[in-house]
């Protein structure tokens, strides 16, 4: 399975993940806009723990990804992995542990300013979960 | 586009429908293509609380959040909203010009060291931060000062700031008002460009329109100048969505046609809040270029070193003010919300730098990377016909990832090389996804609104050196 893939917008980012369970479309709905900035191999020289607080999946997600972008520039954090994540699905919370690397080590090539509720969508399919999300860069 | 009725030259309606208190108003040529959405979203706009007589489309217009870019709103103070959607997340995206005293003449005899220098002196600050380290306490000042705090602390000349909108510093700035996560944000990024289509250019007066009001500018042909375009970094970015986020959870989005067009009414607590963080991130953009400015001081007067740089103006290009107008015949002071576009005010507003009063408003309109940029005026037209507002730049037309599938960085940069453009770049991919081609044709903008008599067309800049985040 395909772990996301980037759709057409004209100005801004749009991407879809994908995941056999919502932990790991939320990981990769991360792994995704990481990947907008910088393509390739990122090295797990540090590591956060992170957990976030929501009122439905769609706010929990963009309050998760926004907790990225928040280490991004206020950590020079830039995302390899993540692992242990947990969704408590009925209080919509989440708890992982995030791995990566200082941001200078990349080049990185665009600048991700904001998560949006632009179209943004979590959803539990058949056999899988989806999420979508712009990104405003 | 069937539903767009033709009222003048460049001039359609959007007519009101459903729930819209007032048309929309749309300025563009027929060559131009609209993005439907585009257009949904002016029609969005103009179903919010308090709007004045049209919501408003400019030439460059295209998809922004709940707002179009190329957007244009007025709101009734009593009755009005203040909306994040209507500045965008990047609070006071916005480009200054600097005047120089060399000619092309000298640029081309160093064309390549000024690109490194100005390259090493001015970081985009992508993943990298600032070199420039300030306290929380200093930023703090720097939020309340703008660019009169840089000059103060002596990065730069106090003709600077007076020579830049709101005189680089909006009043009701309140440090206060902005999360701790935004300050976080922000902190180390005073003092860089950014990325996406912001930059750093290098750039001769290419051709006079306009002699007279040329002169009193301070241009020439032949003659050197160097535009900064960028905003308030992260810092600005995170008080847009501590906002949206207060404004959900204080009014909703049930009675909206869009959940970005969220708002607080003018006069509520969180309204106030929103303008105060607001200006003090849009305080955070203009001591942002007031810092790049005296770098490039620094750097050109090295190079150059009887080289006199001067602060041509600054325009805001993501903003929300409280302005004068006239609504219904009658002075009225309005909240007007400009997104992804400029103030453009006629002679004699007292917001205008005395030295230019009489002429009116420089209006500064970058091109996209490699093409010509513009230098207007405003005019008292453009009061009448779009709340003094005018366009911003050429307007995307392609997805960055439509561009990186048909560009590449390397034939970008060597097609400009070949134009006799000197380009660097953080990163080859940037340039792909920047390719002039991917926005809207600059002259058809500049033709629309000089046609329909907002602004008029004082000199063209081409690009000698180009830095991009």
């Amino acid at each position: 399975m395909k772990k996301f893939k980037f759709l057409e917008h004209t100005a801004d980012i749009k991407f879809q993940a994908f995941g056999k369970n919502i932990e790991e479309a939320f990981e990769n709905s991360a792994l995704a806009m990481f990947t907008s900035m910088f393509e390739g191999k990122v090295n797990k020289k540090k590591s956060f723990k992170i957990n976030v607080k929501g009122k439905d999946f769609e706010n929990l997600l963009y309050n998760f990804l926004e907790e990225l972008l928040f280490l991004f520039d206020s950590e020079k954090f830039f995302l390899a992995n993540i692992k242990n994540i947990k969704i408590d699905k009925e209080n919509f919370k989440l708890d992982a542990e995030v791995f990566g690397d200082d941001t200078e080590n990349y080049e990185i090539h665009l600048d991700v300013k904001a998560i949006t509720y632009n179209e943004m969508f979590v959803k539990e399919k058949k056999d899988n979960w989806v999420t979508q999300v712009v990104l405003d860069v | 586009m069937k539903k767009l009725k033709k009222i003048a030259e460049h001039t359609y309606e959007l007519p009101k429908e459903g729930k819209m208190k007032v048309p929309g108003r749309i300025f563009i040529s027929d060559k131009m293509v609209i993005e439907e959405d585009a257009l949904k979203q002016v029609a969005n706009v103009a179903h919010l609380q308090g709007i004045l007589d049209y919501s408003i489309g400019l030439a460059d217009m295209h998809v922004g959040y709940g707002f179009p870019i190329g957007g244009v709103a007025a709101f009734n103070l009593k009755k009005g909203v203040i909306s994040p959607g209507g500045v965008g997340y990047d609070i006071n995206c916005s480009v200054r010009l600097l005047k120089t005293s060399l000619t092309k003449k000298d640029i081309l005899k160093k064309q390549k060291e000024v690109m490194e220098a100005l390259y090493r002196k001015v970081p985009s600050g992508l993943g990298r931060g600032s070199k420039f380290q300030i306290t929380k306490e200093e930023l703090k000042k720097v939020l309340k000062g703008g660019a009169k705090y840089m000059v103060e602390k002596g990065y730069g000349v106090k003709e600077d700031y007076l020579h830049t909108e709101e005189e680089g510093c909006m009043e009701k700035a309140d440090a206060e008002k902005v999360s701790e996560r935004a300050i976080k944000r922000g902190i180390g990024q005073l003092g860089t460009l950014g990325a996406g289509n912001h930059f750093l250019e290098v750039q001769y007066v290419d051709e006079i329109f306009d002699e007279k009001i040329a002169k009193v500018f301070g241009l020439k042909k032949d003659q050197v100048t160097i535009m900064i375009h960028c905003g308030s970094r992260g810092l600005g970015h995170q008080v847009a969505s501590d906002y949206i986020k207060k404004m959900e959870e204080k009014y909703g989005f049930k009675n909206l046609p869009d959940r970005e067009l969220i708002n607080a009414p003018i006069t509520s607590q969180l309204g106030k809040e929103y303008f105060s963080a607001m200006s003090a991130a849009a305080n955070f953009a203009f001591a942002n270029k007031q810092l790049i400015t005296h770098w490039i001081r620094e750097e050109i007067k090295y190079l150059f070193p009887n080289a006199k740089i001067d602060v041509l103006y600054d325009v805001c290009h993501n903003i929300a003010k409280f302005e004068e107008n006239i609504i219904n015949g009658k002075k009225e002071i309005i909240c007007i919300h400009r997104k992804g576009a400029t103030r453009s005010f006629g002679p004699g507003r007292k917001e205008i730098p005395k030295d230019y009063r009489k002429v009116g408003q420089p209006v500064l309109i970058p091109g996209s990377m490699g093409t010509s940029s513009y230098l207007l005026v405003g005019t008292k037209k453009a009061e009448e016909l779009t709340f003094g507002s005018t366009v911003h730049g050429a307007g995307r037309v392609q997805s960055r990832s439509s561009a990186l599938k048909k560009f590449q960085g390397e034939k970008v940069k060597a097609e400009l090389t070949s134009k006799g453009i000197e380009v660097k770049s953080g990163s080859l991919k940037s340039l792909a996804e920047e390719s002039p081609q991917v926005y809207k044709d600059i002259e058809e903008v500049i033709k629309v609104v000089c046609d329909i008599g907002i602004n008029k067309k004082i000199a063209r800049l081409k690009p000698l050196v180009v830095i991009k985040g």
